[in-house]
């Protein structure tokens, strides 16, 4: 199937045909754990996105050398030195993304979205692929993380990046800064997604 | 007391799935029947607790006396890629029976952050013990056990019930599962 996609419907399919989050459903639990804020979840995005790419890279770097029985626990041993990496420079460059995040950042190495595209993708194709695919997919699922973000955070707590349109004691609707507002933020969003892509 | 304090807070408070967010994978994937929750809640529960105990003694004992503190997310996941595997084989030996009824559940397990989760978490319990860390995925892994039952239940109602045509499938499960964290967080006073 990986021969007939062009480059750029590589690189799409992973922010609308295959979203990872609203169509596949990888990667649930940073989509609900960080995203209190659209900040919290562009930063997920983005070190999910730098993990995915690098394994990706490597992956279908050493795909050969690898033999296939074991292939699952080098995927996990690949993936979790990056995951690692991002640990390290999170906690000294941003500190507060880094204890926002908390827990989520040595999870991300539990991330199926990573893992199935190392199994499914990189280790199947060549270099190139393999980054517009970790790109689109990387993208895709930021772009998700980011819109439940600021969904939850303009309604929760009346901002957007950290800036109010509204004044600092005005009622918000703070169950969707809470755990049940993660959940049914999504499901709407999904709902609205379902529509959005079916209708093209 | 601090013990019951931990339960209650595993359980209800802090429910890993409902409002830690560790574990949606399965909660979401094998939740669409009573039976298949409940293997699923027994291979976590198994997995959880020895996984739990393995990693605290080689934090304590290994990692943080030879300052090797910054590989911990690569020896917790190995280690617990390693576990499940050994599990499945003995358990394959020593019980076939058990073997038939959570076999099925122990590859997914590796790739459930809620393992891997609760392994760090306790690692972080206030004057941690082994036995506290021990205890605390035990409780845990019940917290995990109620919320998939209770889920999978509501879901089965659900199958006959007429649903609008867009909200079919994976939104209604979300929104079904927002309100049972609604309703746990109703619990937020207890502890």
């Amino acid at each position: 199937m990986a021969e007939k996609l062009t480059q750029k419907e590589n690189f799409l399919k992973g922010i609308i045909k295959d979203n990872p989050v609203f169509v596949m459903l990888l990667g649930m639990c940073p989509t609900l754990g960080v995203t209190s804020s659209a900040f919290n979840g562009l930063g997920m995005g983005v070190a999910t996105l730098f993990v995915l790419l690098m394994s990706n890279i490597v992956v279908s770097l050493i795909k050969s050398q690898i033999p296939s029985k074991v292939r699952i626990p080098a995927f996990i041993i690949i993936i979790a030195s990056f995951v690692t990496i991002v640990e390290m420079v999170l906690e000294a460059y941003i500190p507060f993304l880094f204890e926002q995040l908390g827990i989520f950042i040595p999870l991300i190495v539990v991330n199926c979205l990573i893992l199935g595209r190392a199994e499914a993708f990189a280790s199947k194709n060549d270099v190139v692929s393999s980054i517009v695919d970790a790109l689109g997919m990387g993208i895709g699922f930021t772009i998700a993380l980011t819109a439940l973000g600021a969904v939850r955070e303009i309604l929760g707590s009346g901002s957007l990046f950290d800036f109010r349109f509204v004044s600092e004691d005005a009622n918000t609707l703070i169950l969707f800064i809470l755990p049940p507002g993660a959940f049914i933020a999504l499901a709407y969003l999904s709902v609205l997604f379902n529509k959005v892509s079916k209708t093209k | 007391m601090e013990y019951i304090l931990i339960l209650i807070a595993a359980v209800f408070v802090n429910n890993i799935v409902l409002s830690q967010f560790l574990g949606i994978c399965p909660f979401l994937g094998v939740s669409n029947k009573v039976s298949t929750s409940i293997g699923m809640s027994g291979a976590v529960l198994f997995v959880m607790t020895i996984a739990t105990t393995v990693t605290y003694l080689l934090h304590e004992y290994i990692l943080v006396p030879a300052g090797l503190n910054y590989l911990r997310t690569i020896t917790f996941i190995l280690v617990i890629a390693a576990l499940v595997q050994m599990v499945e084989i003995i358990l394959k030996k020593v019980s076939p029976p058990l073997y038939q009824a959570l076999g099925v559940f122990l590859p997914l397990i590796t790739t459930n952050c809620a393992v891997l989760g609760v392994a760090i978490l306790a690692l972080g319990l206030e004057n941690s013990s082994l036995i506290k860390a021990v205890f605390f995925a035990i409780s845990n892994s019940i917290g995990f056990a109620l919320a998939l039952i209770v889920f999978a239940s509501i879901r089965e109602q659900l199958e006959l019930a007429n649903i609008p045509e867009g909200m079919k499938g994976v939104p209604i499960n979300l929104l079904v599962a927002g309100l049972l964290s609604l309703a746990f967080l109703g619990f937020t006073a207890l502890v």
